[in-house]
């Protein structure tokens, strides 16, 4: 016992931390890390980016964002005999499980988490080549991205971030 | 588990400092709590959260994390960074009594 009270240190001193996240998967299960990594960085008050690009871009794109899809092919983690993988409807029912497991945890959507994200105050950028080789237009992505940038603002950016690569 | 005092009452809390006995929060405790950690008046929005978060630790059994303030209490997560700034999570559960959520979304 002491006589100052034990108060949590919230660390509001070092508000300068700042972390970046490059999103390059278009699988739903690679889509969940980057995004939950970004919540946990927010909640802590950092400053946040996320950089989609190639596959990643699926993450973004309106047609996508919401059908992102989980296969079992090449994955030993599945525990399933690696010759049935590759059979058809394996990728349906592999998605429409993973997506079940996530929503009993009560884990949002990809469009509903990215929203989440937004309202913490990510900021969400696109890749420039795989703008330009996807031929995406700013109306076929998220509504509210950051924008589009290309390395070497990518590099600028991330200036002092803690990097991710995912 | 350490006592320590606070707004001369005092609490059990964790080794970080949160209160570990949901019966030993008060509302005047609240505002002691909120004074400690920088928040100098607790208004109608922050009683809004802190009331939800009781009750829902009531049933629940743990505290609600931010999306759940915004999903199932109905208070914007924007609004949430506005009145416990730049750690709402912690700060919320710590003016309310509560451990730090265990979700991690």
């Amino acid at each position: 016992m002491t006589n100052a009270p034990i108060v949590p240190d919230f660390g509001d001193d070092d508000a300068d931390r700042k972390m970046a996240f490059v999103c390059s998967k278009g699988s739903l299960d690679m889509a969940y890390p980057g995004l939950i990594m970004a919540s946990g960085a927010l909640e802590h008050g950092i400053e946040t980016h996320i950089f989609f690009t190639f596959w990643g871009m699926d993450m973004i794109n309106k047609k996508t964002m919401g059908k992102l899809k989980f296969s079992p092919v090449g994955n030993p983690a599945t525990h399933m005999p690696a010759a049935l993988a590759p059979f058809p409807g394996m990728t349906t029912m592999a998605t429409r499980q993973m997506n079940k497991q996530l929503n009993d945890l009560d884990i949002p959507d990809i469009p509903a988490f990215l929203t989440h994200l937004q309202d913490m105050g990510c900021h969400l950028w696109a890749c420039k080549m795989s703008v330009d080789m996807f031929q995406l237009t700013e109306a076929d992505m998220i509504d509210g991205l950051d924008g589009v940038l290309n390395v070497s603002d990518f590099i600028e950016l991330i200036d002092g971030a803690q990097t991710m690569f995912i | 588990m350490p006592v320590t005092t606070i707004g001369g009452q005092e609490v059990h809390v964790d080794d970080e400092g949160f209160l570990t006995e949901y019966d030993e929060w008060s509302e005047d405790l609240a505002k002691e709590l909120a004074t400690n950690i920088g928040i100098a008046e607790l208004n109608d929005d922050h009683w809004k959260v802190i009331t939800f978060l009781r009750s829902d630790f009531q049933e629940q059994g743990e505290t609600a994390t931010l999306r759940r303030v915004s999903a199932v209490g109905g208070i914007p997560t924007k609004s949430l960074f506005e009145l416990f700034p730049k750690k709402p999570a912690r700060k919320m559960s710590y003016v309310s009594g509560l451990p730090k959520p265990a979700g991690c979304i």
